[in-house]
């Protein structure tokens, strides 16, 4: 048998020049991409104390009180009518009005697209949905508002009462903008089902409609539902395109064709013409704010929906 | 000739709770191979990536016990894991050549270790490449992508990338269960060969193959070394009733 | 047969739909390029706008976009190719971990016009840059940087783990196989996905009002000196870009052809978005070959 001479290692000694490079080389790289990291939690965590504390101003500073700025329906920020009032509820209502009637007119168009692409005609289906889809979510949203502008809000002008914006332009922009959210979200669930589930169905002699409608969309419910967030998220959020169709008027609309405002219109319009630490300018932030708080509640609708999938 | 002690005592691997191989001391001796068998799950696997500290970039494996290769403790924290794999060559059971020129599969580990002597590389890689029986295949066409070659020819020129940083040890995971007969006999040669130079570990489910290349044959159950000998007594006079059992194909 | 007839109707309404959603991309594309390719001429890609006369183009906000896409791009490929590299190769299971994957989701979430609002107070106003390609280049980055560190992450997860572990068997540090192993192959992904996400940057306007300007000052194309104020390079001017500019003409135009202008900008905008996805797949498809099959490769 060999002897078992336990010598000291020898490894790295010829080049001890190099011996520690690989040690440096480590630090450097984890070091690097910590920092990256890290840097992306600053800048969160700058969003947030900028936003907030410009947005709290107008409650702690200009003395408005959270109630009726929220629940107010006046709007007057110049005081044309006496005193300043700033009532953004209209301006809340119309943003949820129509981010929730866009994801009513988009979800159902989503679904039966995903239906198309995965179940209907999976071959050709996909190659013609698929590029459809990303192109969709490719067009910029100032391209949506120009055609907005230029075909929908005249043709809701001939077809319905009113001037064709507000609300219904507003929405229908949208619905198209966010079409590719949950269509990429449906599909994504759709094809990752295992292939029984709809096998043993149609063993059983059902039809592919009983099949999609009692086996495989309540499956997938969750991971829709997750879309239509993630999609209602997107509408609540854009600003420009449903800015150029909506009208802008600062109140509650009577009728889907009435002009009206969103959060994100009245800050996109107004902020360029308010001095910055007025009052006015305040409640800009303020709604800033509301809309990031907006954001964390989707976030938190999608984790949890997402955490029900899991189960 | 450069002499290499290889050999673990009381190593454990623990994957949370679970103990996937369980206290085993084995000596793994100079210019000889030795295999690693047992039923699937029965840790050999697990045994083998540990000499090298495969598991601690991949998972969460806790290690307890020592591997010692020329007297430095693998295990201890003190020792520089990066340097040390430069003597444990390890092959696995799918070709995984690096997505680069024949060539510079070979350079690249050499090149890393400090030579930028261009004769010299060509010699590293002509000589590897020479070890590993596929110098004549490819040495017209250094140059060109290694996922150009066949399984075959992959799997040779992962044993010629592991040699190319000269190591003392040569750790196989199943090498040739991917491969079509005339390539498996080629990797098989060719490890007879090596072992002229270094130690080499072998995992395989492939009795036979066992038995025609390794010298000492350690079988593995449920994470328990069972028995360890040289391969002839493995295989002819076995102690265990278990061993005998799976050597003869009646489970695993 | 009450079931056959109801699986027929709902085909029937499926199949509807989905060409709908055909029929609506069609029409859109359609609309924009007819109605804005017969006003798009060299003069009308390269003249500046006019205010209040007819005959007016895009030049300078067609030169801010490019040249804000490629600063932006500086700034986002290192930083979002190491975040995303920390997710894939060191981030460890845990509370850390989960909480940037919490920032990552919260941050792509935000509104764009959110985003622009903090990069006026911090960049523009506090830091002092004022309306400038810099400003805009920076909220560009918080705007793009989710989608980088994601589409770096999904790249170098979807990279075979055997080709970690065979640079790790041969003695290489970590880092040296992140770049000269891992990187190569997850290359033809990450340069797909960018230039996808530059598409999206390109046609973003929300964020750009209050931090890259309405505006931009008289250029003068021969002027290559980065800190003249009337130098196209100067990162510090303020920079119109196109789909701003589109933005402004629908909103405020005065010129009397600002719809055909408006228009025309649109066609040019979704060409040219058009163009980055039809150039995100090619320029993909040829790395990944040169990566798996070319002759020659160092």
């Amino acid at each position: 048998m060999k002897t078992m001479d336990e010598r000291p290692v020898q490894v790295g000694s010829a080049r001890s020049g190099r011996f520690k490079k690989h040690h440096a080389e480590d630090l450097a790289g984890r070091s690097y991409t910590f920092i990256c990291v890290a840097l992306l939690i600053v800048i969160i965590i700058s969003i947030v104390f900028f936003v907030a504390s410009k947005g709290l101003s107008t409650f702690f500073r200009d003395g408005v009180s959270v109630s009726d700025f929220l629940f107010g329906s006046t709007w007057d920020p110049e005081g044309n009518q006496g005193d300043p009032v700033y009532g953004v509820l209209p301006f809340i209502f119309g943003s949820f009005a129509t981010s929730l009637l866009a994801a009513l007119i988009a979800s159902p168009l989503s679904i039966c697209a995903s239906l198309f692409m995965t179940e209907i005609v999976p071959g050709w289906g996909k190659k013609l949905l698929q590029p459809v889809i990303e192109l969709l979510a490719g067009i910029p949203s100032v391209v949506y508002g120009f055609v907005g502008l230029t075909v929908l809000v005249p043709f809701l002008r001939n077809v319905f009462p009113g001037q064709g914006i507000g609300i219904a332009a507003g929405s229908l922009v949208l619905s198209v903008m966010i079409l590719p959210t949950i269509t990429s979200v449906a599909t994504d669930a759709l094809s990752s089902l295992p292939r029984g589930l709809k096998e043993s169905s149609f063993a059983l002699g059902a039809t592919r409609w009983q099949t999609i409608s009692r086996v495989i969309l309540p499956t997938v419910l969750p991971s829709i539902l997750t879309g239509i967030v993630l999609g209602m998220a997107r509408a609540f959020g854009e600003a420009l395109a449903v800015q150029m169709v909506i009208g802008n008027a600062p109140h509650i609309p009577r009728s889907l064709f009435e002009s009206a405002s969103t959060l994100t219109s009245v800050i996109t319009l107004d902020m360029g013409n308010t001095v910055m630490g007025s009052a006015h300018n305040d409640a800009l932030w303020s709604m800033a704010l509301a809309l990031m708080f907006m954001t964390f509640i989707f976030v938190l609708l999608v984790r949890l929906l997402e955490r029900r999938n899991r189960i | 000739m450069q002499t290499t002690s290889f050999r673990t005592e009381h190593l454990s691997v623990f994957y949370g709770q679970y103990e996937a191989v369980k206290n085993i001391s084995l000596n793994f001796p100079e210019q000889s191979v030795t295999a690693l068998i047992g039923p699937s799950g029965c840790g050999k696997s697990t045994f083998l990536r540990s000499l090298n500290r495969m598991n601690d970039e991949i998972s969460q494996a806790k290690i307890k016990g020592r591997i010692w290769i020329d007297g430095v403790d693998i295990n201890d924290p003190s020792t520089d894991v990066i340097q040390l794999r430069q003597k444990i060559g390890m092959v696995w059971q799918k070709p995984n050549p690096f997505y680069k020129s024949i060539y510079e599969n070979i350079a690249f580990g050499p090149k890393y270790h400090g030579i930028k002597n261009k004769k010299q590389l060509d010699e590293i890689v002509e000589s590897s490449l020479r070890k590993a029986a596929l110098w004549d295949e490819v040495k017209d066409r250094l140059k060109q992508s290694a996922l150009s070659l066949s399984g075959g020819q992959q799997q040779r020129l992962c044993i010629a990338r592991a040699l190319s940083v000269n190591p003392r040890i040569l750790l196989l995971d199943e090498p040739a269960s991917a491969l079509d007969p005339v390539s498996t006999s080629k990797v098989e040669e060719l490890i007879v060969e090596l072992k002229k130079e270094l130690s080499i570990v072998i995992v395989t489910h492939n009795m036979q193959q066992a038995a025609r290349i390794s010298d000492y044959t350690a079988y593995f159950y449920m994470g328990t070394l069972m028995e360890h000998n040289e391969t002839e007594v493995i295989f002819t006079n076995p102690e265990n009733a278990m061993t005998q059992e799976y050597i003869s194909g009646r489970f695993g | 047969m009450k079931a056959k007839l109801t699986d027929k109707i709902a085909t029937f309404f499926i199949v509807f739909f989905a060409l709908l959603i055909v029929a609506v991309l069609v029409g859109l594309i359609g609309f924009i390029l007819v109605r804005g390719l017969g006003y798009i001429n060299w003069s009308f890609l390269t003249s500046p706008p006019q205010t209040i006369r007819a005959g007016g183009g895009i030049g300078p906000q067609l030169f801010n976009s490019l040249f804000l896409l490629v600063l932006t791009l500086i700034i986002t490929i290192p930083l979002g190719l190491g975040a995303g590299i920390y997710m894939a190769e060191y981030a460890k299971p845990g509370k850390f971990t989960s909480a940037i994957r919490l920032v990552v989701e919260v941050l792509s979430s935000f509104p764009s016009i959110v985003i622009g609002l903090f990069g006026m107070l911090l960049i523009v106003n506090l830091l002092g840059f004022g309306f400038s390609l810099f400003s805009g280049a920076v909220v560009l980055t918080i705007f793009n940087l989710p989608l980088m560190v994601r589409i770096t992450e999904q790249a170098f997860r979807s990279v075979p783990k055997e080709q970690k572990e065979a640079g790790l068997a041969l003695g290489l540090s970590k880092w040296k196989i992140i770049t000269s192993v891992l990187f190569p192959v997850a290359l033809p992904s990450i340069v797909t996905g960018t230039v996808l996400a530059s598409g999206r940057v390109f046609g973003e306007a929300a964020a750009l009002l209050y931090t890259a300007g309405m505006s931009t000052p008289r250029l003068d194309f021969t002027d290559w000196n980065p800190m003249s104020p009337t130098s196209p390079i100067n990162p510090f001017r303020p920079a119109e870009t196109l789909a701003v500019h589109i933005w402004k003409i629908n909103s405020e135009g005065l010129a009397p052809d600002a719809a055909q202008i408006a228009a025309g900008a649109s066609a040019v905008l979704v060409i040219l978005v058009l163009a980055f996805n039809l150039f995100a797949r090619w320029i993909g498809g040829v790395l990944y070959k040169a990566l798996t099959a070319s002759k020659r490769m160092g």
